[in-house]
């Protein structure tokens, strides 16, 4: 033993000097493309374990890739969950209307009609076959990219157009960011702007629904880039402990912002297999096949309803365009990626999959396109009858001191009375409209 | 360490060393801080969200990664509780970390290594370990952010014993301030008002937005220069009012009070903690009436302590009682932004009160 002080930056014979790692992705802009490195196994080879089996036996699949449709567009292998064509039409129909609502209101804010929007192009399969394969009153808690869980539900469009230009019919009375909705009626959790709260938070509402002996189990999504966050371990610890019905979503779409999947972990292992040191299921899924996303959210969801609990699935996809209308993919990776990518387009494949069938033409797709653009384009003009962002017709406003506290103290009813006061001083002329 | 170099009596235009200025908006200056002070000492390193390749969401490192390597200037998970933790222990190594928090909103998680790690490692270890450590952050609304994007929580941090908390309103006191916050050895928050990140803000969001052309606050003298922690900058000497605010208020009020024509003295405070209390002192006691103006909710707020320093150090001096103007105490809501907002109304109707003798 040592005595005194350690002595520090000792020379250690020829051993060289320790060097930081930072990770870099592979393509930044102007780069040419290859992703030859990237395992795609082929569709249909892995076994499907029984849904009551022990967590241990899911591990190899957390490595490995579920995937369903072929690159001939046949559904193939035990985990095909055999949907007959109505519903596949149904899911094809929701991803596309979700892809027509995206691009109408990214176009509504660079029109300046709201101030900020999220796309989840490339990503529909996840949100809509995940939506289906869950009962309709399982909770849902969501992060800002599952516009399509809402869609799928039936949650009206002019309602989330409502939330989107905060205007004076908002449901969320024009206090959230565009596209942090919340419908409780249709099982959706208020959405945060801070990221991978809602993971423990779905944790929680499992066990309460055991608490309670229901049979309603819930389920959350995150981004890879946020599970890097503690919420999503603490909601690793809670799920594994207390065996809760929850089935946990990792959304890999390689990019957080302008950070790459590295940053989160991914040069290591893979995003499900995080599972294994929980000691809890987990799946690893082609997240652009909507069949293998449904196949592996119903799995997980009838594990966790038989008493099995928790499963973690990660869903490999691409986030194919910007993290939001304020960012630029443009100015740090290479535009070719999404080209490139080789688990391709979640709708083109599911309509290819259709055709196959014979349930399914090129024009029924035209057709059915041109319908979507068009009850998108209603449910934008019926909502910009209440008003966009910015141009007086926003909810009265006592309304911004409601819901701070169930009910109003003191200071916070002068503060609203000096709020009015202010608005009669600015805008002599207005009155608040009764009608909101 | 290097002198001073910025006079107490023109703190705002006598650049000190007769360096020739240059026009920046507010994230050029703290660029070109960062740029200079990584230059100056290889100790310092710079992580967080987007930092590196990408140069941050408001472009505040854009460049410095390429300039100084991925060794000094990288990108960090998205775990605020682990960017601020691996400071604390970068720092107990030796080295000067300058995280930047993407958003005060999302400063949360990394809490418990900030409170009680950071603010009292030299007090616990009496002294053998320090958090020289300068976490930078926009903050404030006025951007249509949402609750998530807007608040203003420096009160929360002005709280705590053993963090300083910097706001700076000007490109120019922001490249001082954060060169005299990253050579301080202490954990010190830097908090950035974003909505003058591209020019000042009077507090008409139906007026056309300015850039810093023109403002002297946009002139920012070449190379290395610090405005020492713990002094406030008199915008304006006047002998009616006292008017103390800091970052985007600082131009609210300039403006609202030029408007008014009211002969105000008008205090960037610049450091919440260390506060500059004698230039405080001064001015109330020759006025005689004061007004406290921040954004950031009004229960607790920093306005609070200010008007409590205030009262406890001049109330002999006040010939009318401390008005405190504020946001109010709800989330920074997205459409009625501008409802929240303490703007010229709020401002002006506080000034009347005060005039009114």
């Amino acid at each position: 033993m040592a005595e005194g002080p350690v002595e520090k930056g000792i020379a250690r014979g020829n051993l060289p000097p320790l060097e930081l790692y930072v990770p870099e992705p592979k393509y930044r802009p102007g780069d040419v493309v290859d992703y030859s490195h990237l395992p795609v196994p082929p569709a249909g080879l892995l076994a499907r374990p029984d849904e009551t089996c022990p967590a241990s036996e899911t591990w190899p699949l957390t490595l490995d890739m579920v995937r369903v449709l072929d690159d001939d567009d046949h559904a193939v292998g035990a985990w095909n969950p055999g949907l007959d064509p109505e519903t596949l039409r149904r899911m094809l129909r929701t991803m596309a209307l979700t892809r027509a609502f995206d691009d109408r209101l990214y176009r509504s804010q660079r029109q300046g009609k709201t101030s900020f929007y999220m796309k989840c192009t490339g990503e529909e399969a996840i949100s809509v076959a995940c939506a289906m394969a869950l009962a309709g009153d399982d909770m849902v808690f969501p992060s800002y990219r599952q516009q399509g869980i809402l869609i799928s539900r039936g949650y009206p469009l002019v309602d989330m157009v409502n939330q989107i230009y905060s205007n004076r019919a908002d449901p969320l009375k024009g206090r959230q960011l565009p596209i942090m909705y919340s419908a409780k009626d249709y099982g959706f959790f208020s959405i945060s702007g801070n990221l991978a709260t809602q993971f423990p938070q779905a944790v929680g509402w499992a066990m309460a629904s055991a608490i309670k002996g229901d049979t309603r189990i819930a389920t959350a999504f995150i981004g890879e880039g946020s599970s890097a966050e503690g919420d999503f371990h603490a909601a690793m610890t809670f799920a594994a402990v207390y065996n809760a019905p929850v089935v946990l979503h990792v959304v890999n779409n390689q990019w957080a912002i302008s950070s790459f999947s590295g940053f989160a972990g991914a040069e290591r292992t893979t995003f499900a297999a995080r599972a294994t040191g929980y000691g809890i299921a987990g799946l690893r899924v082609d997240g652009n096949d909507a069949l293998a996303v449904y196949a592996a959210m119903e799995w997980a969801a009838n594990r966790a309803r038989a008493n099995q609990g928790p499963t973690l699935i990660e869903h490999f996809t691409y986030r194919a365009e910007g993290h939001s209308t304020s960012d630029d993919p443009s100015a740090y990776r290479s535009a070719q990626e999404r080209e490139e990518w080789p688990l391709g387009d979640p709708i083109m494949r599911l309509k290819k999959h259709l055709i196959a069938l014979g349930e399914w033409s090129e024009e029924q797709q035209e057709a059915m396109d041109r319908e979507l653009v068009e009850q998108v384009k209603v449910a934008t003009k019926e909502a910009e009858k209440n008003g966009i962002l910015g141009h007086g017709m926003h909810h009265p406003f006592h309304t911004m001191f409601e819901d701070v506290f169930e009910e109003l103290p003191w200071h916070l009813e002068e503060q609203a009375a000096q709020a009015m006061r202010e608005r009669g001083i600015k805008w002599p002329e207005w009155k608040e409209r009764d009608d909101a | 360490m290097p002198e001073e170099t910025i006079s107490k009596d023109n703190p705002l235009t006598d650049t000190g060393a007769g360096a020739p200025g240059r026009q920046m908006n507010m994230i050029e200056a703290i660029n070109d801080a960062l740029d200079i002070m990584m230059a100056r000492d290889p100790d310092i390193v710079i992580l967080g969200e987007d930092v590196g390749y990408f140069g941050g969401v408001f472009r505040a490192t854009a460049g410095l990664q390429k300039k100084f390597g991925r060794n000094r200037v990288f990108d960090a998970p998205i775990n605020e509780c682990g960017i601020i933790g691996a400071a604390v222990g970068m720092a107990a190594y030796g080295l000067r970390p300058v995280p930047e928090i993407q958003f005060a909103d999302y400063i949360y998680p990394g809490l418990d290594q900030l409170v009680s790690e950071a603010a009292r490692m030299r007090y616990r270890s009496a002294g053998e370990f320090t958090s020289p450590i300068t976490i930078r952050s926009p903050f404030g609304g006025g951007i249509f952010g949402g609750q998530t994007h807007s608040q203003s929580p420096e009160a929360m941090f002005t709280h705590v014993a053993g963090l300083k908390t910097i706001i700076p309103a000007t490109p120019h006191d922001a490249k001082g301030l954060l060169i005299a916050a990253i050579e301080d050895n202490d954990p010190v928050m830097f908090f950035e008002p974003k909505r003058i990140y591209n020019g000042p803000f009077g507090g008409d969001y139906d007026k056309p937005s300015r850039t810093w052309k023109g403002h002297p606050g946009g002139e920012v003298p070449e190379g290395y220069y610090k405005i020492p922690l713990g002094k406030a900058r008199i915008v304006r000497e006047g002998e009616a009012l006292t008017v103390l605010c800091y970052g985007t208020m600082v131009h609210v009020a300039e403006a609202v009070l030029a408007d008014k024509g009211v002969d105000a003295e008008i205090i960037d405070l610049r450091s919440l903690v260390p506060l500059d209390i004698e230039t405080v002192e001064k001015s109330v006691q020759k006025t005689g009436k004061c007004l406290v103006i921040h954004e950031a909710t009004r229960t607790s707020g920093f306005g609070a302590e200010l008007v409590t320093l205030v009262q406890e150090r001049c109330f002999y001096h006040l010939e009318a009682p401390v008005e405190r103007v504020t946001g109010f105490d709800t989330p920074y809501p997205h459409s009625l932004e501008w409802a929240y907002f303490p703007g010229p109304v709020r401002i002006g109707e506080a000034v009347d009160r005060l005039m009114k003798d």
